[in-house]
């Protein structure tokens, strides 16, 4: 992966440069070693028993290894899995919602032209940078009237209103040739089919962060379900972990498996989306 | 405007296709297209109208009145929450400054961090190294964990009694009894702390993407100068960022004043209420006093008061630009 990153100008590197980058490269172990220390104490702590976390704060190494602590999760008063169950179904229905809301608008605003365009677009990216904190207390009521407190519709739906699927589509649609278009539209394809067939397969990579960067958000939100959701079986992960850390607050062991079951999907996601995530994320200073 | 199109293009568009339109402005197809672009629109704008736009006037709206959501009567008070928040002595007043105070404190303690890490790592990645990418994904991992796994990580190794962070200090022949998540200064150094261990691969790669940008020939021709590697980082490095460092800037600034999981899960606000940041104020007051009212008006008053300070540093930035 690196050789792709490397500019072919290494071959002619002077050979004092060495000496240098040996620094550069102790420079970055440290701060890896930072970054990951942190996150293996959190795994390492998970498989300590209850006394063990408590009494030997200074070692991460479990003594003895024990799943103790999940178990305790599982069959707890605590319903950790179906917190689990509902941060996937969230995040994953919000992500359904958001990836077909969002392509359509961003056909729209990105492929036809159409009266009140500039309006609607203007609309859409103005609330991009609108602080959250503005539409919480009316969306709390907003959401109380029809119903949704407490229940998974809350953590769905509002959410995927965001302008951000939108405006990131919009860009990539835009970079498409308008060629392509052109040539279906001579053989009579129609705004749909254009849609469909030509520029949605052409667009799978976008989709695909796309996908990625909202099911992270919805699995990662933390201020808006802990005052939607209110009983413990509707929680979902995040709000969980407060409940959690609540109940168990000396229990680290516990508390800690807690956090690596949530951390855990969102790595993985992150390990196979790892190149899509960080260039999307690169390139929005770059285009903004 | 739907409904015309609409009309429009069920009659094929022949009124005015038949019109005296100028050659070349093909105004039939252009309403029957605008009809098909908002149906395209029209789920998304559907859940944006609902979630987004009438919220933040709903929002005013509330802010109007004294709001208590368990009750059926909402009286209408005009612009008085506003006046509460600039009048001394107001039920609200102290509390909301203080709030206030306290997200000021953070943003001013974390965004200098907040730029200058990232920025130093950015430089190190651009240099010709084997692994960039391996350690890119390293320092952007803690980035795509969720505030409060990243908050009960910390709230555990920070614990004064039983957390690893003392303990190992104290192995080391440190003192071993910081109250890191219990005292002021301390409890902003922590929270300034996790929050850059969290975030600052975000600003990292950002950084990184626009050094990259930076045409090669300038360094060179810095080189030729005589320029050393401080000066080239001073004349060649930061002026080149400039237009994403805007952004950058603006990003992160944002997002500081808007910290809340940290102080609600590892400090809980306290020593007292020093480290409640003002989402944390105005969430409690609006969805647990019901104070919602208020609750909302506060709301309008940080978003004024972040737009103000948008502008500014955007103004900043743009003259040091000439």
């Amino acid at each position: 992966m690196s050789t792709v990153t490397t500019p072919p100008a290494l071959s002619r590197l002077p050979r004092r440069r060495i000496a240098p980058n040996a620094l550069v490269y102790v420079a970055l172990f440290a701060i890896s070693f930072i970054i990951v220390v942190p996150l293996l104490w959190m795994l390492l702590t998970s498989f300590k028993t209850d006394f063990d976390a408590i009494t030997s704060p200074a070692s991460p190494w479990p003594n003895p290894f024990t799943i103790e602590a999940y178990v305790t999760l599982a069959t707890g008063d605590l319903p950790i899995l179906r917190w689990f169950a509902n941060s996937l179904i969230a995040a994953t229905a919000q992500t359904a919602i958001i990836l077909v809301t969002a392509s359509a608008a961003a056909y729209a605003l990105a492929r036809l032209e159409f009266r009140g365009k500039k309006i609607v677009f203007g609309a859409i990216v103005a609330t991009l940078l609108v602080p959250g904190v503005i539409f919480l207390i009316p969306n709390y009521l907003i959401v109380d009237s029809f119903g949704w407190l407490d229940s998974l519709w809350a953590i769905i739906v509002p959410g995927s209103a965001g302008a951000f699927g939108v405006f990131f589509l919009r860009q990539f649609f835009i970079s498409l040739p308008a060629e392509i278009e052109e040539a279906a539209r001579v053989d009579g394809a129609g705004d749909v089919r254009i849609f469909w067939q030509i520029i949605l397969p052409l667009s799978r990579p976008a989709l695909a962060t796309l996908a990625v960067l909202s099911f992270l958000t919805n699995w990662n939100d933390f201020i808006w379900p802990i005052y939607v959701l209110l009983s413990p079986e509707n929680l979902t992960l995040q709000p969980g972990l407060s409940v959690l850390q609540g109940t168990y607050s000396t229990h680290f062991g516990i508390v800690m498996a807690g956090a690596v079951i949530a951390s855990v999907p969102v790595l993985i996601l992150f390990t196979l989306a790892q190149k899509q995530i960080v260039e999307s994320v690169a390139s929005s200073g770059v285009k903004g | 405007m739907a409904d015309s199109s609409l009309v429009t293009s069920l009659r094929g568009g022949s009124r005015l296709r038949g019109a005296a339109v100028r050659p070349g402005q093909r105004r039939p197809v252009h309403n029957r297209r605008t009809l098909t672009a908002y149906l395209f629109l029209a789920p998304f704008l559907v859940i944006f109208s609902i979630f987004v736009l009438f919220p933040a006037v709903y929002g005013l709206w509330i802010s109007l009145h004294v709001w208590n959501p368990l009750l059926d009567d909402h009286p209408f008070v005009g612009l008085q929450n506003f006046f509460d928040l600039f009048t001394p002595g107001s039920l609200t007043f102290d509390d909301f400054w203080e709030s206030m105070g306290a997200t000021g404190i953070f943003v001013v303690a974390s965004v200098p961090f907040l730029l200058a890490v990232p920025l130093a790592i950015a430089v190190l990645l651009n240099r010709r190294i084997k692994g960039g990418t391996v350690f890119r994904g390293i320092f952007f991992a803690p980035y795509v964990l969720g505030v409060a796994v990243v908050s009960v990580l910390w709230r555990y190794l920070l614990d004064p009694q039983l957390g690893a962070v003392n303990a190992v200090l104290g192995l080391l022949g440190l003192p071993s009894d910081t109250p890191w998540t219990v005292d002021v200064p301390w409890a902003w150094i922590s929270l300034v702390g996790i929050t850059v261990w969290w975030t600052l691969g975000l600003n990292t790669v950002i950084l990184l993407a626009g050094l990259k940008g930076i045409n090669p020939d300038l360094y060179e021709a810095a080189s030729l100068d005589g320029a050393g590697a401080w000066r080239k980082f001073t004349s060649v490095t930061l002026p080149g960022l400039r237009p994403v460092m805007t952004f950058v800037v603006t990003v992160t600034l944002l997002s500081s004043a808007n910290m809340f999981g940290q102080s609600f899960l590892i400090t809980q606000g306290g020593p007292g209420t020093e480290t409640r940041t003002a989402i944390m104020y105005i969430a409690n007051q609006g969805l647990v006093q019901n104070q919602m009212g208020a609750a909302t008006a506060m709301s309008y008053v940080l978003f004024a008061i972040l737009a103000v300070v948008s502008v500014l540093n955007f103004r900043l930035q743009r003259d040091n630009t000439k």
